[in-house]
């Protein structure tokens, strides 16, 4: 299935969409353009951090609501679509629901355990408790009550056609997001039999009966990093925190990067892959799954 | 190697010296990044980094890292996990050190990552807490690392994302049931100041070298308190030098 193929079927108008749940690596770039491009409509946006990604989907008119620790962009820091739409509802106003990394991640397990919210111990003396519907003080604890996306979208390094998703190196709340959602969509660097993948069943990062679509797709998390395959493309970042300080400045971006790009593949065409591609070999030793 | 030292160093410096051999330190991005690995190869060699991606590890990377989630840190991780994994440490107590970012901090060390202004229509929107509220609730001590400037040094923050000692009151951490003790000290471009135990406000610890306490009052929005004691901050030694520029950005 094509990313355009996969967002056409699994995400609506007005959907849950957790996005971004490595934090800064393993970000599903590809993904947010898709929905740019289909312009999807009043979108709440799930995640901790997420690199520039949920600035990008807010200065394009896309989302009606932010659930997360963070939104800006990792190089310079302030969020300039962020920061246009909270203060002068430009392109639109958009409500939202601030969390801490933990709590975005506690609302997470909450709904994949399906309780209605979990107590914790962080937030006890910030005034987020006031701004957050659904984060108040019990006896001294902070119920945080269970987020449910309607999808989650991850970048991972390999999948098989069945949906089975091996991801390394760190996983942020790619977990808890991915068991707490409806459906889950795979985007992958490489696409491989699934021997490959179930000889290693400890590295399948969520059950198969989740997901509803793997996508192909190789540099799809740019410039955000994939162990193994991609660096992190730091002059691009860069750019984009530069280029989006004015309105015009992002709608350029955004049309050069984005609306004027068919898919991922002629995107990653403009991108200086040499640059940023990893090339050395650093294997992890087999484990023995035998049995007799 | 050049002995003169820009400010960004000077603060990078004094952040090292605040990672105590052996600790468990939550380490953020940017600055600390840095400070983690000047600490890691001179005075504190048994020190482990966490990083709230989900990551644990001991050596520094050896290159430059945009973020804690670049290939460099995850190489030689003494353990890659969830996130949720590395916040249950910290809910333990386990967390000696933290490293917190921030636009705004007040006399009692408390930090606005969030809205200058009313939340509902800010004049500012900051782009949130990230991982700070929970280090700055949950790490035994933390610091913060800012530019020192009026508009950043304010008499109180208009919003507490990260809740330092809260009203200055004594034990008012302890009063609300915030798990860790709080800041130890504020590191700008000019100065230190630190805490007294049981909280309360800051206060003037050393200046650095080559800046006086004037200029500390002039960019400070509140009358700051001086210790009887205060000195000139110790300036970077060769060896620190040398780990910050071999981490800087090309």
């Amino acid at each position: 299935m094509t990313m355009a193929q996969a967002i056409d079927a699994f995400v609506a108008d007005g959907a849950s969409v957790a996005l971004g749940t490595g934090l800064e690596p393993l970000i599903p770039f590809a993904a947010g353009h898709e929905l740019i491009r289909q312009r999807r409509q009043d979108l709440e946006l799930v995640g901790p951090i997420s690199d520039s990604l949920f600035d990008e989907l807010i200065g394009a008119g896309c989302v009606r609501r932010i659930t997360a620790a963070w939104v800006g962009n990792v190089s310079e820091g302030l969020g300039h679509c962020y920061r246009r739409s909270a203060e002068q509802g430009v392109p639109r106003s958009i409500e939202i629901h601030d969390h801490t990394n933990f709590s975005i991640s506690m609302a997470l397990w909450a709904a994949a355990w399906n309780v209605p919210y979990l107590p914790a111990r962080t937030l006890l003396g910030s005034d987020i408790l006031g701004t957050n519907p659904n984060i108040r003080e019990v006896d001294g604890l902070v119920h945080i009550s269970a987020v449910r996306p309607d999808v989650t979208i991850l970048h991972v390094q390999r999948c098989d056609a069945q949906g089975r998703a091996h991801a390394w190196g760190p996983l942020g709340i790619s977990e808890e997001a991915g068991l707490a959602a409806e459906r889950v969509i795979i985007a992958c660097e490489e696409l491989v039999d699934a021997a490959v993948t179930l000889s290693d069943p400890n590295r399948i990062v969520l059950p198969e009966t989740k997901v509803v679509a793997v996508v192909h797709e190789p540099g799809g998390a740019h410039p955000s990093p994939v162990q193994g395959f991609w660096k992190r493309d730091h002059v691009l970042d860069n750019a984009y925190a530069a280029e989006s300080r004015t309105r015009e400045g992002y709608e350029a971006w955004l049309k050069r990067w984005v609306l004027d790009v068919p898919d991922r593949q002629a995107y990653m065409t403009m991108v200086d892959v040499d640059s940023i591609r990893i090339t050395g070999n650093r294997p992890s030793e087999p484990v023995n799954f035998a049995d007799e | 190697m050049s002995d003169a030292f820009t400010a960004q160093e000077m603060m990078i410096a004094v952040a090292a010296r605040e990672i105590r051999d052996r600790e468990l330190v939550f380490v953020g991005m940017r600055l600390p990044i840095v400070a983690y690995a000047v600490a890691r190869n001179t005075h504190a060699p048994n020190a482990r980094g966490l990083f709230e991606v989900g990551l644990m590890r001991d050596q520094a990377a050896t290159s430059y890292l945009g973020t804690m989630g670049d290939p460099p840190n995850v190489a030689g991780a003494l353990w890659a996990t969830r996130m949720s994994n590395v916040m249950a440490l910290m809910a333990q107590g386990a967390v000696d050190l933290g490293f917190i970012g921030g636009a705004e901090v007040d006399r009692y060390g408390n930090l606005n990552t969030s809205y200058v202004g009313p939340p509902e229509r800010p004049r500012v929107k900051l782009p949130g807490s990230g991982g700070g509220a929970d280090i700055a609730i949950l790490s035994r001590r933390w610091v913060t690392l800012m530019t020192h400037e009026r508009r950043r040094l304010v008499e109180r923050v208009s919003f507490v994302t990260s809740p330092g000692h809260g009203d200055g009151t004594p034990d008012w951490r302890r009063r609300h049931g915030l798990l860790g003790g709080g800041p130890s000290a504020i590191i700008t471009t000019l100065c230190v100041f630190r805490f007294p135990s049981g909280g309360g406000e800051a206060y003037v610890d050393s200046v650095h070298p080559g800046h006086t306490l004037a200029e500390v009052r002039e960019a400070t929005s509140w009358e700051v308190k001086i210790d009887a004691d205060v000195r000139e901050t110790p300036p970077p030694t060769k060896a620190e030098l040398k780990e910050i520029r071999a981490r800087s950005q090309a």
